[in-house]
């Protein structure tokens, strides 16, 4: 469970995240959308651990962020961000292995080694083991990065959840590979982990999140499971006209913008 | 890549440099044949030394210089190494980011004014005042550079470039400065100061300079899984439990450490630093854990087919084994340039 209590992030006078109050628990995936400079990805980052926020709590099952120590925290909690860029050719073995790297300290062991195949083939990219990272496609990119953020949080903790943060995971990839990507993320809902992504598709938002956060000026301004998703909210968050649409055989709404 | 693994490679280049040194001993103004050499081993280790000027020369001068050259080319092609994975970039060495240049210049401060320094502390340093006064100045250098060139937390390239022109001019003004106010025969010779050059080897040097290659690069090794992580970016490497503040300014600290002591006694020596860590990527891989050992290893090996050739090629004189490295280096550095300057015009690397 990820507690966030009164949170505010400034940079100078700006507050880009704005007395935050919301928590997370495992059983769902939560998706976070808004409009560009809204605040997510700072949001993400100061609950994440890697920007100390100026006010407020972030505590992982009760214990308070600042509690943990580097290497105990990158142990239960893993975030995928968008395409690093690489600059020296390194295999897809090594960059999975290094989801591994706060787990071992000298040699990977032979359970980090089981751990690194077993997410490569749930990702189907057992293939790839040898090949260099800076020759794959984007969507092959996409989903070695997405296995070194799963074999780094693959075991719970002796105490707490594991965490895994998805950050606007699926930008840069055509539709295939965004829905492989995020039906991949729901499934591992029933695992128990605390799922959260930013996404900018709102469509995409609204087919797989469980629940979602709509986030602007750096603050939460609704959330709830996507029946909360009305033309009226999309107007406010985005400032666009839309209309939502029944799919008859999805089940789901879809958003039409005008 | 290549499926051979890692162990094997160790193992060649172990026995290369073993081949390099013994060759290395066995060359140069005066050839001193195998059975030679190892009668002179067995005198020593048993502490019987033998009065022959061979067994002088070869204890005295050359075995001395022929470790001093294998400790230099560890110490900077390791810290070519840090260097590169600090910076995400394969066209760093610390003659470029002003590390060598700086040390020249703490270097041949002591080296000139060291008879004008007086007071406890100067005794009290001993023979360990010049590596200081190297270290201080490389440091220094080392960080300016890293500062000027990461402005706005992104390390652009042609800054980069700049900075280091701009450091390196000025820490070779200093030097220049030093070396023409100088009585001394050797501070004067700019040879020692521009291009390098292990004549000065003796045990005391080799040493200081044994101390702190196997430190600096044990150090290192510590180090290579963090510096992996960072190759993923800064943020990344966060989310992996790297502290990557504190590992940058270790790196660079190391970094000068390696280079600074070397320097301060076999002079400037460039190029090393950056041929080594890169062919070792062409053979095998980028992981630091690799290139790190790897450059130990073949940094000794080039350094001491260099000074072989330079005791060769114009002997019983030897030449400049600097200007050996330069031409070795500079076009491998002309081409990763022309590399990155392409990979720059799809966008900057950050660091």
């Amino acid at each position: 469970m990820l507690s966030i209590e009164n949170l505010v992030c400034r940079i100078g006078d700006r507050k880009i995240v704005d007395d935050i109050s919301i928590s997370f628990a495992p059983g769902r995936l939560h998706v976070i959308v808004g409009p560009n400079g809204s605040g997510k990805s700072t949001f993400l980052k100061a609950f994440s651990g890697e920007w100390t926020p100026s006010a407020g709590h972030v505590t992982y099952d009760g214990v308070g962020l600042n509690h943990f120590d580097r290497i105990d925290l990158a142990r239960r909690r893993a975030v995928m961000t968008q395409l690093p860029e690489l600059h020296f050719p390194l295999s897809v073995d090594e960059i999975v292995m290094m989801g591994r790297y706060p787990h071992f300290s000298l040699r990977p062991s032979v359970r980090d080694r089981t751990i690194c195949r077993k997410v490569k083939g749930l990702l189907s990219i057992d293939g790839l083991g040898d090949r260099d990272y800076l020759t794959l496609s984007g969507g092959e990119r996409q989903r070695v990065q997405f296995a070194r953020a799963l074999a780094q949080v693959w075991e719970t903790p002796p105490k707490g959840g594991r965490y895994l943060f998805l950050d606007e995971p699926v930008s840069s990839l055509d539709i295939h590979y965004q829905h492989q990507l995020l039906r991949l993320a729901r499934s591992l809902v029933k695992e128990n982990i605390v799922l959260i992504a930013v996404l900018h598709d709102l469509n995409l938002a609204l087919q797989y999140a469980g629940r979602m956060v709509f986030m602007k000026h750096g603050r939460v301004v609704a959330e709830g499971a996507r029946e909360i998703v009305t033309a009226k909210l999309v107007h406010e968050v985005f400032d666009v006209e839309a209309r939502l649409l029944d799919d008859p055989e999805g089940g789901r709404p879809v958003i039409v913008f005008a | 890549m290549k499926k051979i693994p890692f162990h094997i490679y160790y193992l060649v280049l172990g026995l290369l440099l073993l081949l390099s040194l013994v060759v290395s001993t066995r060359v140069g103004a005066v050839s001193i044949g195998y059975d030679h050499i190892l009668l002179f081993l067995r005198h020593a280790l048993s502490g019987t030394p033998g009065n022959s000027i061979e067994e002088q020369l070869f204890l005295q001068i050359r075995l001395p210089r022929v470790l001093l050259c294998a400790l230099t080319g560890a110490s900077l092609s390791v810290a070519g190494a840090l260097m590169q994975a600090l910076f995400r970039n394969p066209i760093v060495e610390p003659g470029l980011v002003g590390t060598s240049s700086g040390a020249a210049l703490g270097a041949a401060f002591v080296f000139v004014m060291g008879k004008s320094l007086s007071g406890a502390w100067v005794d009290a340093l001993g023979p360990f005042l010049l590596p200081l006064a190297a270290f201080a100045g490389g440091g220094l250098a080392t960080w300016l550079v890293y500062r000027l060139s990461s402005v706005f937390g992104k390390v652009n390239v042609n800054t980069l470039l700049l900075a280091g022109i701009a450091v390196n001019a000025l820490a070779a003004g200093g030097t220049g400065f030093f070396s023409y106010i100088a009585r001394d025969p050797q501070a004067r010779s700019i040879v020692f100061w521009n291009l390098g050059t292990l004549s000065g080897a003796d045990w005391t040097n080799t040493g200081v300079v044994a101390f702190s290659t196997v430190v600096g690069i044990g150090l290192s090794l510590q180090y290579s899984r963090a510096l992996n992580a960072l190759l993923l970016g800064e943020t990344e490497a966060g989310y992996l439990g790297v502290h990557t503040r504190r590992l940058k300014t270790r790196i660079l600290l190391l970094n000068t450490f390696l280079v600074a002591v070397a320097t301060s006694v076999v002079g400037v020596i460039g190029f090393v630093g950056l041929i080594v860590p890169h062919i070792l990527r062409l053979l095998k891989s980028s992981d630091n854990r690799w290139l790190i050992i790897g450059s130990a290893l073949l940094g000794a090996i080039l350094l001491n087919v260099a000074d072989m050739l330079a005791r060769v090629i114009v002997a019983p004189s030897e030449f400049p084994i600097g200007v050996i490295t330069a031409f070795a280096g500079a076009p491998v550095f002309l081409f990763l340039l022309i590399r990155a300057g392409r990979q720059q015009q799809k966008g900057g690397f950050y660091a």
